[in-house]
C-alpha cells in the first residue's frame, strides 16, 4: 500500500478545505488535500449564479469565480492535492503513535494510507433525499434533489425534464426555478410546507416573483403520480401540525419533481472516527474547531450548513490556524483538554457552535454561530449562565435561513472558571410584550 | 393633497437588507410618482431603480468545444436591463466556444449593445 506522510490532511476541496489548506501552507507546514470529485472547488462550481464573496472580497462573484480565486492560490502556493480520491476511513492517534491515519481510494493507486499530525474535516453536506420525507406513490423516474438538477444543468449540460414542481423553498430550489425558466422549461409551482419561505427574500423576489412562478405556502406534496415517469403530483394544504387538510387536494401536471428540502452535514467519516456528533448532525467542536478527538478539526458545511460561502471561508481559516497551533503546541504531548463550558441552545435556538468552550480560552474572542427555529421580529439574543442573563443584544429580524454570528469575549461579559454551562436564547423583546398587553 | 387622489401603482419589496420593507409606488392625479414605506435611503434608491430601470446580472452557461467539461459558466460583467435578459440568453445559447478558456475572458463583447460583456466565470482546460 502506498503511504503518504504530511503535517495536515484536509478531506474535501470545497470552499472550506481550500481556505484551510492555504492557511496551513502559509505558515510553512505541509498539507495534502484529498478530494473525491474530478476537480477542486466543491459545491460552488455548480452554483453559477452571483451572490458569493461580498464579505471576503467586497464584490459580488459567481460560485465558480469564488472557487477560482482559491484554486489559483492553491496552485501558486504549490499545495499538493489528490483528485478522484475518496477518503474511506479516519483513525485517531494514540499516545504512542500520535499521528492520525487515513485510508483513501483512487483508480491509479488503489487503497492508499495517509499519516498526518492533524486532520481537517471539510466534506461538506448532502441534500436530504426523498427517503427522508415520506411521500406515497410509486418510485417513477423524474425525481431529483435540487442540487442534483443544478449539477446536471450547469455542469453536465442536460435538462432533467420540461415541466417542474419544486418542493421546498430553500435557496437552491428557488435559484433552480429561475435557471430552468431561463433554459425554456416551465416551473409550475414552488410548494412549501411552512407558512414562510425558507430561503432568502432576495431569491424569492428575483427568482420567483420576477418570473411569476407561484409560491404555494402551507402546502406539501402528498402524492406522486405516474409509474415509469412522473406525470404529476397532488399537493394538499397542511394544518399547524403538518397534517393534511381534507378537501384541499390539487393536482399539478409535471414530468419532474425537484426536492429542495434541506441539507445535512456529511459525517459518516467523522462518526466512524469516533467523534461525537451534535443535534445538527455536525461534530461536537470546541472553540478551536477541534472535534472530541484530539487533532481532528472540522469546518464548513460538514460542521454546520452555511448559507454564505464567505462565512465558510472565515470558519475554515480559523480551523487552519487552530490545526497549526495544535501541531506546534500539543501534538505528541499529553495535554488533554480539561475544563470545558457547555454551550446549549435555549428558546428559539436550533443549535449553537461551538458546542464547548475551553476554560483556558476565556480571555480570547470566540465566534459563536447559531440558527433560530422560526422567524421573529424585534428580538433579544441572550446569553445566560447558571446565575442568569450575562449578555443581551437586540436584533430587528431573525430567520432560520440566516445564520447568526456573534463575536464575544466571555471574560469581558463576566464568565469565570466556575461556569459550567451557558445557554443562548432568542426571545421577543420585553418592551414589545408590554406594548401588546 | 388627500389620500384618495393617490393610487398605489406597485408594491416593491426591498431586498437590500433582511428587513424587507414594502415600498409603495404611488401616482397622484397629475401623474407624479412618489415612493412610501422605505425605512432608509438605500431602500428608496433600490425602489427607484426597480421602478424606472430594473437591471440584473445575467448568469448562465455556454457550450464549449474540446473542453474538460461540456459547458462553461458565464455572466454579464455589469447588470443589464431586465427586459433584455431573454434576448441575451438566446444569443448566448447559440454561441459555441473552444477551450482552453481563462476566467474573465470576454466571450461576447457588448451583447445586444447593452454595454455589457459576457465573461467566463472560471478556467476551463482542454480535454486530455
Ligand atoms: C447547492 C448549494 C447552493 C448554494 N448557494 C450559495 C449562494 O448562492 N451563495 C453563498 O454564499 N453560498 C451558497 N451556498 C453555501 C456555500 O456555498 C456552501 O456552504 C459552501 O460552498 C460549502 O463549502 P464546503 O467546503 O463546506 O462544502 P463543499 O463545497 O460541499 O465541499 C466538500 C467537498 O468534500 C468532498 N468530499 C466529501 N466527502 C469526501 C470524502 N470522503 N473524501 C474526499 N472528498 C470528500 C466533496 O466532493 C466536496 O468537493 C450553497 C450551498 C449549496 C449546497
Ligand atoms: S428600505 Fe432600508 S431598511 Fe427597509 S429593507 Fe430596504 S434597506 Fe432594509
Amino acid at each position: 500500500m502506498i503511504k503518504y506522510e504530511t503535517d495536515v490532511a484536509v478531506i474535501g476541496a470545497g470552499a472550506a478545505g481550500l481556505a484551510a489548506a492555504i492557511e496551513i501552507k502559509k505558515v510553512g507546514l505541509g498539507v495534502l488535500i484529498l478530494e473525491r470529485d474530478r476537480e477542486l472547488g466543491g459545491i460552488t462550481l455548480q452554483c453559477i449564479h452571483n451572490g458569493f464573496g461580498l464579505r471576503e472580497f467586497n464584490e459580488e462573484l459567481t460560485g465558480p469565480e469564488y472557487a477560482q480565486r482559491f484554486i489559483n492560490e492553491i496552485n501558486e502556493l504549490e499545495i499538493p492535492y489528490k483528485l478522484n480520491t475518496m477518503v474511506i476511513e479516519t483513525k485517531p492517534g494514540t499516545s504512542e503513535k500520535p499521528y492520525k491515519t487515513l485510508f483513501a481510494v483512487n483508480k491509479q493507486e488503489g487503497v492508499i494510507k495517509i499519516e498526518a499530525k492533524a486532520v481537517i474535516l471539510a466534506m461538506g453536506c448532502r441534500e436530504r433525499p426523498r427517503g427522508a420525507i415520506n411521500i406515497p406513490g410509486f418510485r417513477p423516474s423524474g425525481i431529483y434533489t435540487a442540487g442534483q438538477a443544478q449539477r446536471f444543468v450547469n455542469m453536465e449540460g442536460w435538462l432533467p425534464g420540461k415541466t417542474y414542481v419544486i418542493l421546498g423553498s430553500g435557496d437552491i430550489g428557488m435559484i433552480m426555478a429561475r435557471r430552468l425558466t431561463w433554459e425554456g422549461c416551465k416551473v409550475k409551482a414552488v410548494v412549501e410546507i411552512l407558512p414562510y419561505v425558507s430561503g432568502l427574500l432576495r431569491n424569492q423576489v428575483q427568482c420567483l416573483e420576477d418570473y411569476d412562478i407561484p409560491l404555494i405556502t402551507n402546502y406539501t406534496v402528498t402524492k406522486i403520480h405516474g409509474k415509469d415517469r412522473i406525470k404529476g403530483v397532488t399537493i394538499s394544504k397542511v394544518d399547524r401540525n403538518f397534517d393534511r387538510v381534507i378537501g384541499t387536494d390539487k393536482f399539478i401536471e409535471c414530468d419532474t419533481l425537484l426536492l429542495s428540502v434541506g441539507l445535512i452535514p456529511e459525517n459518516e467519516l467523522t462518526f466512524n472516527a469516533g467523534a461525537k456528533l451534535s443535534s445538527n448532525n455536525g461534530p461536537v467542536v470546541d472553540n478551536n474547531s477541534e472535534t472530541t478527538i484530539d487533532g481532528i478539526f472540522a469546518c464548513g458545511n460538514v460542521l454546520q450548513v452555511h448559507d454564505l460561502v464567505d462565512l465558510v471561508t472565515a470558519e475554515a481559516k480559523r480551523a487552519g490556524k487552530y490545526a497549526v497551533d495544535y501541531i506546534n503546541n500539543r501534538y505528541g504531548k499529553d495535554t488533554k483538554r480539561i475544563g470545558q463550558i457547555k454551550c446549549v441552545a435555549g428558546e428559539n435556538v436550533n443549535y449553537v457552535k461551538p458546542d464547548l468552550i475551553n476554560k483556558s480560552d476565556l480571555s480570547k474572542e470566540i465566534v459563536f454561530t447559531f440558527r433560530v427555529r422560526y422567524p421573529d421580529r424585534r428580538i433579544l439574543i441572550q446569553f445566560k449562565d447558571e446565575n442568569g442573563v450575562i449578555y443581551k443584544k437586540k436584533k430587528i429580524y431573525v430567520i432560520p435561513s440566516e445564520m447568526i454570528e456573534l463575536n464575544l469575549n466571555l471574560e469581558e461579559i463576566g464568565i469565570n472558571h466556575e461556569c459550567k454551562r451557558i445557554e443562548i436564547e432568542v426571545i421577543p423583546r420585553p418592551e414589545v410584550l408590554i406594548e401588546e398587553d | 393633497m388627500s389620500e384618495s387622489s393617490q393610487s398605489v401603482v406597485r408594491v416593491i419589496r426591498c431586498i437590500v437588507c433582511p428587513t424587507g420593507c414594502e415600498i409603495q409606488v404611488k401616482k397622484n392625479e397629475s401623474g407624479e410618482t412618489s415612493f412610501e414605506g422605505y425605512a432608509c435611503k438605500r431602500g428608496l434608491e433600490y425602489a427607484q431603480q426597480e421602478f424606472y430601470e430594473p437591471k440584473r446580472i445575467l448568469t448562465t452557461t455556454m457550450r464549449v468545444q474540446n473542453g474538460f467539461l461540456p459547458l462553461i459558466p458565464v455572466r454579464t460583467d455589469v447588470a443589464i436591463l431586465k427586459d433584455k435578459l431573454g434576448d441575451a440568453l438566446k444569443e448566448i445559447a447559440v454561441k459555441q466556444i473552444t477551450a482552453p478558456i481563462k476566467a474573465g475572458d470576454i466571450l461576447i463583447e457588448n451583447i445586444l449593445d447593452s454595454g455589457a460583456n459576457i465573461i467566463a466565470s472560471r478556467d476551463l482546460s482542454e480535454i486530455q
